[in-house]
């Protein structure tokens, strides 16, 4: 079969690959029939997350037709299923999972002692993202063996296409997450950092919870476009002060929520030199991660006010103000998405037509125009915000 | 001289005048970190050695400009202030073309150098002042894409059957505020 392979910085190529295999009672096969390019692939591309192997399959974010079911998976899946596959794989039966803390799920990383080394327990296996989470094939093929499959779907009926379902699997249910964990009052306003697709889902997903005022924050016109036609105020960084314009939206008092979905990568400018300083201090390994997005929250979230941090960070990082965090009693809310805890009530939400996440795709390609997608989306050409690929 | 500006600036866009900002910028912090770094070497080239603080200290006001231009969203303030930096320079110079201890040769060389990048700095900061930043242009509009079957002021709240799960709910303590009844002080909704 062919899928897209990592095989360093800047390098994914689309290669002929052994079919996958059923390995294990519980694991299913399934076809792929529409899968993403997420932006959290971009850390994996941009070399920024260690613990990546030449010639790993990536992709974690897909949908497919199950085309083998092992024995032990048979109960709840057969051959013929349409399924949309979470990308933390889940047993369903740990102490995490009972909770509904999918993501941190006990059992699925099979490399959990290097998840423990690194963060102190292991967390979720995840599909094509790195041996520190289990070093998965991905999505991003013809193919792929979902392991846990009896847990690890969200079955889809008939009448929905697969743009308006696909991202269920990630983006969708991330953005849920990240307005869930802020506990929306209907007097809240809620910033928004980063307006790719899980921002973009994320104030969708903040306007539906009923936030009174929902402001994006971003550089790109067409980002900011599409974040305004789900009822956000945009504040472009790079021509007005975040800072002042959001006190100014909240008569000097701050947002009450604050959401992360930039993560690790913050855009680097000349205009914000902790950005620079944190890019020269990655490129000697002093830093993993460049934080400016949770350096610029904790100072302009209201006092008493939440942080939800659904971008993915994946080491250290410096100069985080924590003393203004304690001293004005925020409550930080982090962590990779819970995917199956939220899942059952968005897809009624599409099926009731309150939502369709399509609106977020801009171009659709096949596997063979992966390799050439990433870099578009990378450098943000051609006003890419969200890439479907058709295997 | 009312025109002087208007007549000069169609023959520099702001963009243009923007990259030559971030080009003089570099230069600066470049300039800068030679004089602090190569203040003593660079004052014996001169002939100068009576100078050598003061060198420094130019190399350090030159690194703060650069970075002021490098990191600012709108440099003019920054490029004049090079203006005014140039002119300090070229004292400075001038002086030392009446020292006779001084290397009158590499001191002329000097100046004309500082000269040359004067002219730079007072043609970047005409075409600067008095043209506003930019802005990125919209290429690709997607502002018909709101992915809410109706406009988003009329979709908000719902999903007001949501609940959010208990783990997931901010501290009772921190809720608003409940309105105050009668002379009663404001009490946590808890």
């Amino acid at each position: 079969m062919k899928a897209l392979r990592w095989h360093g910085k800047g390098d994914i190529r689309c290669e002929t690959v052994p079919d996958p295999e059923i390995e294990h009672p519980r694991d299913a096969i399934i076809k792929v029939t529409s899968c993403a390019i997420c932006g959290s692939d971009l850390h994996l591309y941009n070399h920024f997350m260690p613990g990546m192997k030449k010639g790993d399959i990536v992709g974690h974010e897909f949908m497919g037709e199950v085309v083998e079911v092992g024995q032990d998976a048979r109960g709840a899946l057969k051959v013929g299923d349409r399924v949309v596959v979470p990308f933390t794989i889940i047993c369903g039966e740990c102490d995490q999972c009972r909770r509904g803390n999918f993501s941190v799920c006990e059992r699925t990383n099979r490399n959990a002692e290097l998840a423990a080394t690194a963060f102190g327990h292991t967390t979720a296996g995840l599909f094509g993202y790195t041996h520190l989470t289990g070093g998965y094939p991905g999505g991003q093929a013809e193919y792929v063996r979902v392991p846990f499959a009896d847990k690890t779907h969200i079955k889809i009926p008939d009448g929905l296409t697969d743009e308006q379902v696909l991202f269920l699997g990630d983006i969708f249910p991330t953005g849920w997450q990240a307005a869930v964990q802020c506990d929306i009052e209907p007097t809240d306003t809620v910033a928004i950092w980063g307006a790719g697709p899980v921002g973009q889902m994320a104030i969708r997903s903040a306007v539906l919870l009923g936030a009174k005022q929902v402001v994006a924050i971003d550089r790109l016109p067409e980002r900011l476009s599409m974040a305004r036609a789900g009822g956000a105020i945009t504040i472009n960084f790079e021509e007005e002060s975040v800072i002042e314009r959001l006190n100014e939206l909240t008569n000097g008092k701050g947002p009450e929520k604050c959401i992360d979905s930039v993560g690790l990568e913050s855009h680097v400018s000349m205009s914000h030199p902790d950005t620079v300083l944190d890019r020269a201090k990655q490129a000697v390994m002093l830093e993993s991660d460049r934080p400016h997005v949770l350096r610029e929250m904790i100072y302009v979230c209201r006092p008493a006010g939440v942080i939800s941090v659904p971008g993915v960070y994946g080491g250290l990082v410096d100069k985080i103000p924590f003393g203004a965090l304690m001293n004005k009693g925020l409550t930080l809310r982090t962590g990779q998405t819970h995917v199956n805890r939220w899942t059952d009530d968005l897809l009624r939400r599409i099926q009731e037509g309150q939502i369709d996440p399509s609106f977020v795709i801009t171009h659709t390609v096949g596997l063979e125009q992966g390799p050439e997608m990433y870099e578009i989306f990378r450098d943000k050409k051609d006003g890419c915000i969200k890439v479907v690929i058709k295997p | 001289m009312p025109h002087h500006r208007s007549r000069r600036s169609p023959q520099m866009s702001r963009q243009s005048a923007d990259a030559l900002a971030r080009g003089l910028g570099w230069f600066s912090i470049a300039l800068g970190a030679v004089e602090v770094f190569g203040g003593r070497s660079v004052a014996r080239w001169l002939g100068m050695e009576q100078n050598e603080k003061l060198l420094r200290a130019y190399g350090v006001r030159e690194i703060m400009t650069g970075v002021g231009i490098l990191a600012s969203r709108d440099p003019t303030p920054w490029i004049w202030g090079r203006v005014a930096g140039d002119a300090l320079d070229l004292a400075t110079l001038g002086k030392g073309l009446t020292d006779p201890n001084a290397e009158r040769d590499r001191v002329v060389m000097a100046t004309g150098a500082v000269a040359s990048v004067t002219v730079l700095d007072i043609i970047c900061a005409n075409a600067l002042t008095g043209q506003p930043p930019q802005p990125r242009q919209l290429r690709w509009d997607y502002s018909d894409r709101s992915g809410l079957p109706k406009p988003a002021q009329q979709m908000r709240g719902a999903a007001s059957d949501f609940r959010a799960p208990r783990d997931m709910r901010i501290p009772e303590a921190l809720r608003p505020y409940k309105q105050p009844q009668g002379n009663e002080f404001p009490r946590p909704s808890m």
